[in-house]
């Protein structure tokens, strides 16, 4: 058997979901960071196999990706700085004890 | 490759480096907001300078057209009117203010560079830029509202540019491009482009406030400092209508797919605004009132989108304006009453028609646009908007439109009462300079171009006629 476009696209889409279910199911802020982390890598594993694939000679969907990656890094360093505040003011990160104001 | 085409975004940024520089040397912090200030007219000249052009550079990553330039110049104003409203209320609770008006800077450039952008990377560059800039800015006051809505704010910001991403690649895959242009010569009608356009639906509903991605507008506009949640709600809205029309239109225009959108814009647009309006009901916090205020207009907005037209399209672009005037107007007037009251509730504007008159009669004012009654620039904005669907057979939406405008009628005329009719706890006060000078500029054009709507009506159709290929 070979490994064609199918299997990547299979693969990111089954990341997707887990990410995504992970993002809306979980409590702890740093967890569904890191769910929202994995929504965007699968995204990145469909940008690159449709690169490969789609567009071999033009590479679109790899610089994509690069890009896409750039700005995941600097979401996570905004989101953690957030989550240090949080943590700061209330000793807590799980997302069900933020609850100031109605979710 | 011209830099010209670049220079309204590029000298913005340039401004925010040297007012993040400047902060370092100057010990009177004032000085930043009047170089972030004097600043703006960088951008604003080499916008008007464009204002004309018809041109695509940067391998067609960026088009420069007068529908660009005037969300540009929407946006600039909304900019210099914030950065005023900002003056009094950054000296009261905010620290490091440097980094805040750079931030409202580099949000700004984000915004601009949304409404240009006609490629799928440099969308999604842009739209980060403004969301990230804005995240930081609802964060600005560390304080757990302030912390908590930065919180929410984000995780949905992600997880909705996720789900834009993955519409973005389900296109690319199928089309083999990123660039809106291409885009629309390759498409097709099937089940991957229609659930790519739904992802994307969802990824731009976000941005936009509309239902059911709304959830977060109510305790984010509650919990970021005043002039950011009236930035988010005018400046936010403004620009993904703005990436909204560039994609619909120019990549989905033709027309067995934009049938399909248009429905879906319409379903969206009747849900949207009936939740706005009815929760809107029962807020005590006028700034979550002002939120939800701000859902429902997102839904108004959409009526014009889901007429698919030329119209709607012109439609939109007035609206938008009318509707920056008018919430900015009254967003200026609320800060500089809670930056003395120190309390957003509604009941604690009880008698302010006594304590500061002049604040309630333009904060009355600017609500009395957002309900949509004459002389004001709201009526003439709802009426453009809802003749545009009416044009096209949206009957049935325009009539929902027209009770919902109804009902926000109640929510709205509520403050105006209790500022009004009810007795004032306290003696008058005085309120800051550039406040006064950012709401006469709103409150003025709310009336303005209340009276005299034509000229912006003209520059809306141009620049709405401008948008496709």
């Amino acid at each position: 058997m070979t490994v064609g476009l199918q299997h990547y696209l299979v693969l990111s889409a089954v990341l997707f979901s887990i990410g995504f279910y992970g993002a809306i199911s979980k409590r702890n802020a740093v967890v569904i960071l890191m769910s929202l982390e994995i929504m965007l890598n699968a995204v990145n594993i469909t940008l690159v196999a449709l690169s490969r694939y789609v567009t071999p000679v033009a590479m679109t969907g790899q610089v994509f990706a690069i890009f896409v990656m750039t700005v995941a890094a600097a979401e996570a360093a905004l989101g953690l700085a957030i989550i240090i505040a949080i943590y700061r003011s209330r000793e807590t990160v799980d997302v069900e004890k933020i609850d100031l104001m109605k979710w | 490759m011209n830099l010209f085409y670049l220079s309204p975004e590029l000298s913005l940024v340039g401004v925010a480096i040297v007012v993040i520089l400047l902060d370092l040397v100057v010990p009177n912090k004032t000085i930043l907001a009047g170089v972030s200030l004097a600043g703006l007219s960088l951008p604003l000249a080499f916008s008007v300078a464009l204002w004309g052009t018809n041109a695509t550079t940067f391998n067609g990553m960026l088009t420069v057209d007068q529908f660009a330039i005037l969300f540009k110049l929407l946006i600039v104003a909304i900019a210099a009117l914030i950065i005023l409203a900002s003056v009094d209320y950054a000296g009261r609770f905010l620290a490091h203010h440097g980094e805040y008006y750079a931030l409202i800077l580099l949000a700004a450039s984000g915004m601009m560079l949304m409404a240009a952008t006609t490629e799928f990377i440099t969308i999604y560059i842009a739209l980060e830029l403004s969301t990230l800039s804005l995240c930081a800015l609802v964060c600005y006051r560390r304080d757990r509202p302030s912390s908590e809505a930065a919180l929410k704010y984000l995780l949905l910001a992600v997880l909705s540019s996720a789900v834009l991403l993955y519409g973005m690649a389900l296109i690319y895959g199928f089309t083999g491009t990123t660039s809106l242009v291409e885009i629309a010569r390759n498409i097709g009608r099937n089940a991957i482009v229609l659930m790519g356009m739904v992802l994307l639906v969802a990824g731009f509903g976000f941005k936009i406030a509309a239902v059911p991605f709304q959830m977060w507008v109510p305790d984010v506009y509650e919990g970021a400092p005043t002039p950011i949640t009236a930035y988010l709600s005018v400046a936010s809205k403004a620009a993904g209508f703005a990436v909204v029309f560039r994609v619909f239109f120019t990549a989905f225009g033709s027309l067995d797919l934009a049938f399909d959108w248009a429905l879906v814009f319409a379903i969206l647009a009747a849900a949207t605004m009936t939740l706005g309006n009815v929760a809107a009901l029962t807020q005590t916090n006028i700034k979550r009132m002002l939120g939800y205020s701000s859902i429902a207009n997102a839904g108004y907005l959409m009526v014009g989108l889901a007429a698919a037209s030329a119209l709607g399209r012109s439609s939109v672009v007035f609206f938008l304006a009318g509707y920056t005037l008018a919430n900015l107007g009254a967003f200026i007037a609320i800060i500089a009453i809670t930056n003395h009251i120190q309390s957003d509730r509604i009941d604690d504007f009880a008698g302010m028609s006594r304590r500061t008159p002049v604040l309630a009669a333009a904060l009355a004012f600017c609500l009395i646009s957002l309900i949509g009654l004459p002389p004001t620039v709201g009526f003439i904005a709802k009426v453009y908007i809802f003749s545009s669907a009416v044009a096209v057979g949206l009957t049935w939406l325009v009539l929902l439109a027209v009770v919902n405008s109804v009902i926000s009628a109640y929510y709205y005329l509520r403050v105006v009462k209790v500022m009004y009719l009810s007795e004032p706890a306290e003696g008058p006060f005085p309120s800051s300079g550039a406040l006064k000078v950012a709401l006469a500029v709103s409150s003025l054009g709310v009336l303005v171009v209340g009276l005299l709507p034509y000229p912006l009506m003209r520059v809306a159709e141009v620049a709405a006629a401008g948008l496709l290929p």
